[in-house]
């Protein structure tokens, strides 16, 4: 069985990289006595898997990771013990909120998901800024220039836009990027929606992962707290890797703003 | 409490490694909201003057940590050496040295503590200064600024540094630091008045020395004399030592970072201490005598250690951890524990780093890697038994070639050997030893598999103060490159024998300043304005700023590297001790000379070489005879047998103190 967890990473924790974090939550589950399963041979490692990785330097309030547990080491743990107990063991600026158990045969977090929604700000950022940037998903195409393979070459990024609005206080850009095929990154969006700003100085909000299509597994989560309310205009097939029955305050979550 | 933070973060999307500059470990103390007056606790800043990865697993900075955060009147925090390009952003935007867990610029502390671990650190401590806009000079400092403290294993001669820092502690932290607490507090209540005179009270606190309290004269090259400029400073000044490592059971929330760093892994010190009496070891002449912490509390800092951070291996460390009296029932209750453990399933692996050479050590290394066969790493340090007689490293072939024997028979493939060249009396012959015993090795190796390896690893000796071979003079450059060339052709074609040298330039350098005199100060602080620091650091090593700066100060490195010294010379750090006799030391010299070895006084008697004795203190060894399988430090051969009982001195303290 798999334990799929959802979690923030807010504060000074988001310049702790994708692979260093995955180190912490290894010793935090080992904190909590969980029977993690791990791999065979010489160096097991636990059968830990994480998400989309998050660049350097973003937060987020939609993080996902799968732990695998195995029977075999230990009782299943009960999530109403143990996700506390990983809350107080992960450094400060990580809580797990939400949590949704999945089968072994599960697609795996990297493929299910389809896109993020992701908020962007920085403090040289007004709303008119915002607002113009806004007006890119009337363009037909949007050129970025990327590096592949050591050549430089530029990209039409459009198709890779779902959506882009203002927040409802108009200073940051809240855009929703499709993961599949070569992801657009969001300071590669930066880059283009906000061209006189240094993209070093645009901080970057994870807000939601989407699942679009059916796959039965996700499950729905019996202790989960939303990210924050996100209102979109349409209401298609999409939902979140772990659904939300359960809203909190956009408040006890918001940082950095 | 002024915090930077909100400076700092910008700066850290535009460098590496960002999450060297955050703090948050879990272990971390975040301090409270004390007001930083003069009514305010003893700030202390520890600092280590290298990159975060190297210094955060420092045991000794997270002890001091520790102890200095349960004190009510104290806080400690911590900081390292921001790397290159962290360093430019700081300065381009005009943010000072600050602390991990606040974020409080240096300045703001009562004292910035530097823990040094070799010499080549010492410009980096000149960088951290400045960066912190403190006046590196002693001299500029006003009553405000902090105070600079040094201690560590390079801080046993700090005279090149001693314009800068306005204090050394030598030898062991945990009691002095809460005397120079209690001192500094009474210095702040009083308003910081008169640094001078608050100096000189620090000089008479035991262990502690004040170079600015001291007149050095020269007479041309030559140094005659040091003297305490007041009645009440204290001629010479000894190290401190901790008498029972048991009322120490620090660290007790050990550091777990948050990003890779270099002992990523639980450490726990089993002894301090060693008296195999390695003539060419300073760590082991330094931290004499033996005291062993009791097993029971081992296993309890082990336990604890994982079950609060996380880990799943840990450290044992001591200068030789084999010789831990009860190494083997506390590695038995590690793996127990271990698979009793839920979750973890067995998976704990236990490090023990300096291993003796022999087959009783590797058998021990099989029981607790866990299936593992990473690597094995021996330092039989010299290639001849006569040279190694004149080091007294006394392990003969047999013994290498027994653990050799049984490391290939189970299961390992890859061994490294540790070298010294440049020796006290070393000829061509035993250089080429090395080569001999890695081509023997290897050859033992290939008895058991093709894939048999063995990287010879050879550093150039590096005399220091406070050993037998600190009269020395240190093989030139030169001279060191050409008996690397050596074992380079006597190596290249032998199969399965892969050799790495240090770089004999770096050691050059690591050689003016280890046992240099004040004068060094001055080459130090040219090479540092020339922008030589993180000078451990191959990439921004470049041994012409330091013979620039020798010659730029009048100064010759064949005096201060080449050059034996003279019974009758006084030494830099005369007036510093280590608790050694010198004519203990002299002694030494000469039996080397000699080609004589000399036992383990943990398990025969006392040579008397002045800490037991001096400081009223006596070994703390669980077992009174000898490890079993080895004739290491005990004369005899042991290599086939249990253990042998000592005959002499069943009871080593006895008529001691
Ligand atoms: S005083 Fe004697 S027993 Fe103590 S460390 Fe020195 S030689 Fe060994």
């Amino acid at each position: 069985m798999i334990l799929r967890l959802r979690s923030t990473k807010l504060g000074k924790i988001r310049f702790v990289g994708h692979r260093d974090l995955g180190r912490v939550w290894e010793r935090a589950l080992r904190r909590c006595g969980a029977p993690v399963a791990f791999t065979s041979g010489f160096t097991p490692r636990p059968r830990i898997s994480f998400g989309l990785a998050l660049p350097m330097g973003a937060e987020s309030l939609a993080e996902y990771v799968d732990v695998e547990m195995d029977p075999a080491f230990g009782e299943l743990p009960d999530p109403a013990v143990i996700l506390p107990q990983l809350c107080e063991f992960m450094p400060d600026g990580v809580d797990v909120t939400g949590y949704c158990i999945v089968d072994r045969s599960a697609t795996s977090l990297q493929e299910v998901v389809t896109s993020c929604t992701w908020e962007l700000w920085g403090p040289e950022i007004a709303a008119d800024e915002v607002a113009r940037a806004c007006e890119l998903i009337a363009a037909d195409t949007v050129s970025v220039e990327r590096e592949r393979k050591g050549a430089t070459r530029i990209d039409d990024v459009r198709p890779l836009i779902i959506d882009l609005q203002p927040s409802s206080d108009g200073l940051r850009l809240i855009a929703e990027l499709a993961t599949t095929g070569r992801a657009l990154r969001p300071a590669e969006l930066a880059g283009v929606a906000f061209p006189g700003c240094d993209r070093r100085d645009v901080r970057v909000l994870r807000t939601h992962q989407w699942v679009h299509g059916d796959h039965t597994e996700t499950g729905v989560s019996e202790d989960s707290r939303s990210p924050r309310e996100h209102s979109t205009s349409y209401g298609d097939s999409r939902r979140e890797v772990i659904s939300l029955p359960v809203a909190v305050p956009a408040s006890t979550l918001v940082v950095g703003a | 409490m002024s915090s930077v933070w909100a400076r700092v973060e910008p700066l850290l999307a535009r460098v590496q490694k960002p999450a060297r500059y955050i703090g948050c470990e879990d272990g971390a103390i975040a301090p409270g909201q004390e007001i930083f007056g003069p009514e305010g606790p003893v700030a202390w800043l520890l600092a280590y003057p290298d990159t975060y990865e190297i210094g955060l697993p420092n045991q000794g900075l997270q002890i001091l940590y520790e102890i200095l955060n349960e004190r009510p009147d104290a806080v400690a925090e911590r900081t390292y050496a921001p790397w290159q390009d962290m360093n430019a952003q700081m300065r381009s935007h005009s943010v000072p040295l600050f602390s991990v867990e606040s974020h409080r610029p240096a300045a703001e502390f009562d004292l910035i503590a530097f823990n040094l671990s070799s010499e080549l650190v010492f410009t980096n401590l000149l960088e951290m200064l400045d960066l912190a806009g403190v006046p590196i000079h002693t001299e500029r400092r006003a009553p405000t600024d902090p105070l600079v403290i040094v201690g560590g294993h390079a801080a046993f001669n700090p005279e090149p540094i001693a314009d800068f820092i306005d204090a050394a502690v030598l030898g062991e932290g945990e009691e002095v630091i809460a005397e120079i607490t209690d001192l500094v507090r009474g210095w702040k209540r009083a308003g910081r008045t008169s640094r001078e005179g608050f100096l000189r009270e620090l000089a008479k606190i035991p262990g502690v020395y004040v170079p600015s309290m001291y007149m050095v004269h020269f007479e041309g090259e030559r140094l005659v004399a040091v003297e305490p400029r007041f009645s009440d400073v204290p001629a010479t000044v000894d190290k401190r030592t901790v008498a029972d490592l048991g009322q120490w059971p620090y660290p007790k929330r050990p550091l777990a970072p948050l990003t890779e760093v270099v002992h990523d892994r639980l450490s726990v010190e089993v002894f301090r201490g060693c008296t195999r009496g390695c003539r060419f070891c300073q760590a082991g002449m330094i931290t004499r005598p033996v005291r062993e912490r009791p097993a029971e509390q081992v296993r309890v800092m082990i336990s604890e250690g994982l079950r609060r951070t996380g880990y799943n291996e840990v450290s044992l460390t001591s200068l030789s951890t084999a010789d831990f009296s009860e190494i083997e029932p506390v590695v038995r209750g590690i793996l127990a524990d271990s698979e009793a453990r839920p979750g973890s399933s067995g998976t704990t692996t236990i490090n023990l780093p300096s291993l003796r050479v022999d087959a009783f050590t590797v058998g021990l290394a099989a029981e607790v890697n866990n299936g593992r066969r990473s690597g094995l790493t021996f330092a039989p340090e010299a290639g001849s038994w006569r040279l190694r007689q004149v080091i007294n490293k006394l392990i003969t072939e047999e013994d290498l070639y027994g653990a050799a024997e049984s490391a290939f028979s189970q299961g390992w493939t890859r061994l490294k050997l540790y070298f010294l060249t440049g020796l006290p009396t070393e000829t061509d012959d035993d250089t080429l030893g090395i080569a001999e015993l890695a081509r023997n090795v290897a050859a033992i190796g290939h008895s058991h598999t093709g894939r048999a390896s063995v990287n010879v690893s050879v550093g150039g000796f590096v005399p220091k103060p406070h050993t037998p071979f600190q009269w020395f003079g240190q093989n030139t450059e030169n001279e060191l490159h050409r008996k690397i060339s050596l074992l380079r052709n006597a190596t290249h074609k032998v199969r399965g024998v892969n050799l790495k040298w240090h770089d004999p330039a770096a050691s050059m350098a690591e050689g003016i300043i280890s046992r240099g005199d004040r004068r060094i100060g001055k080459v130090i602080e040219r090479v540092w304005r020339e922008g030589g620091i993180f000078q451990e650091w191959g990439e921004f090593f470049r041994l012409g700023r330091w013979t620039d700066a020798m010659v730029a100060e009048g100064l010759s490195v064949d005096w201060y590297v080449h050059r034996h010294r003279q019974a009758d010379e006084i030494l830099p750090w005369e007036h510093l001790t280590a608790g050694l006799h010198k004519d203990f030391l002299w002694d030494d010299w000469q039996a080397a000379l000699h080609e004589h070895g000399v036992e383990d006084c943990r398990w025969t008697p006392c040579y008397d070489c002045g800490v037991c004795t001096g400081f009223g203190i006596e070994h703390i060894v669980a077992s009174n005879t000898p490890p079993a399988g080895g004739s290491q430090g005990t004369g005899q051969d042991l290599s086939r047998g249990g253990l042998i009982p000592v005959s002499v001195a069943p009871v080593l303290t006895g008529g001691r103190s």
